[in-house]
């Protein structure tokens, strides 16, 4: 271990045990939040996104109220900010974005992708996005309205893409099996 | 709560930055510019008092949108951006 790891696990050792002897968290709710960290991922977002293709009922539900949809697939979601779920149609097309820092929706959809914090996509994705989103392969028709969303304060927002033609019949996980972080980042759509 | 659904709002051009240490939420791009407001999305602490651990106040959120062009060149018309943005940062438009 190198001089500044040391002093790293010294300083996150001090701190920890800091917290605790002042009550102000304990050591089984740190375990707890490391294993509900270690816990989300993309897999989590694609669940309600197949979910929500395949059930009416749970698809009104997630537009509604993100946070009590994961809840319903039990995605843990206490302490994180409440999540708005935003719905692709045929005419218009989600980008999600924080230009101000990297708010994302780690509860459903787990550490970002490292280029969602990159200053590139942050600028870019509010001045150019459809020159932005050709650059990750998206070429959307004149008609299709881009709306991006820019993600700057209590709200974590994902997207809910179109289900893809070719996949009638699919059962839940063979949908879910198909759905990409991109997809409900909105840089990219849901391919069969 | 004091803008409904529908209500044309100004972005306060205004640049606390200029003045000493702040935190702001409101993006840069869209200080002075007009929008419509899309919803109330609930009462949050302000993140401009939170961030210097001072007492702070509960503060009606707001998603608004903004039409792409005129704000950007290179966006097409009928894009547009949406956006969160405290009470406090708007004004009838």
């Amino acid at each position: 271990m190198s001089a500044m790891q040391d002093a790293d696990a010294r300083l996150l050792r001090a701190v920890t045990a800091l917290l605790t002897q002042k009550g102000v968290t304990s050591a089984d709710e740190i375990a707890e939040r490391m294993r509900l960290t270690d816990a989300a991922s993309p897999g989590q977002g694609a669940r309600m996104v197949a979910r929500a293709w395949l059930d009416p009922e749970y698809r009104a539900l997630m537009l509604a109220d993100g946070t009590r949809a994961a809840e319903a697939l039990g995605i843990p979601m206490r302490g994180a900010p409440p999540l708005g779920v935003l719905e692709n149609t045929a005419d218009l097309h989600h980008l999600v974005v924080c230009t101000l820092c990297s708010c994302y929706p780690r509860a459903v959809l787990g550490y970002p992708p490292f280029w969602f914090k990159s200053a590139a996509y942050r600028a870019r994705a509010v001045r150019d996005p459809r020159g932005l989103l050709a650059d990750f392969g998206t070429h959307l028709a004149d008609s299709v309205r881009v709306r991006v969303v820019d993600s700057t304060a209590d709200y974590r927002w994902m997207v809910l893409p179109l289900r893809p033609a070719g996949t009638e019949g699919w059962d839940e996980a063979r949908l879910a099996a198909i759905v990409r972080e991109g997809d409900m980042i909105g840089t990219t759509q849901v391919a069969p | 709560m004091t803008f409904a659904a529908g209500a044309r709002v100004r972005v306060r051009d205004d640049w606390p930055e200029t003045r000493g240490p702040c935190h702001i939420r409101t993006p840069h791009y869209l200080r002075g510019r007009t929008g419509v407001v899309v919803r109330h999305l609930g009462d949050f602490p302000n993140p401009e008092d939170l961030a210097f651990a001072r007492p702070a106040e509960r503060r009606p959120l707001y998603h608004v949108r903004f039409a792409q062009p005129p704000i950007w060149h290179e966006g097409h018309e009928g894009d547009d951006v949406q956006v969160e943005i405290f009470e406090h940062w708007l004004e009838d438009a």
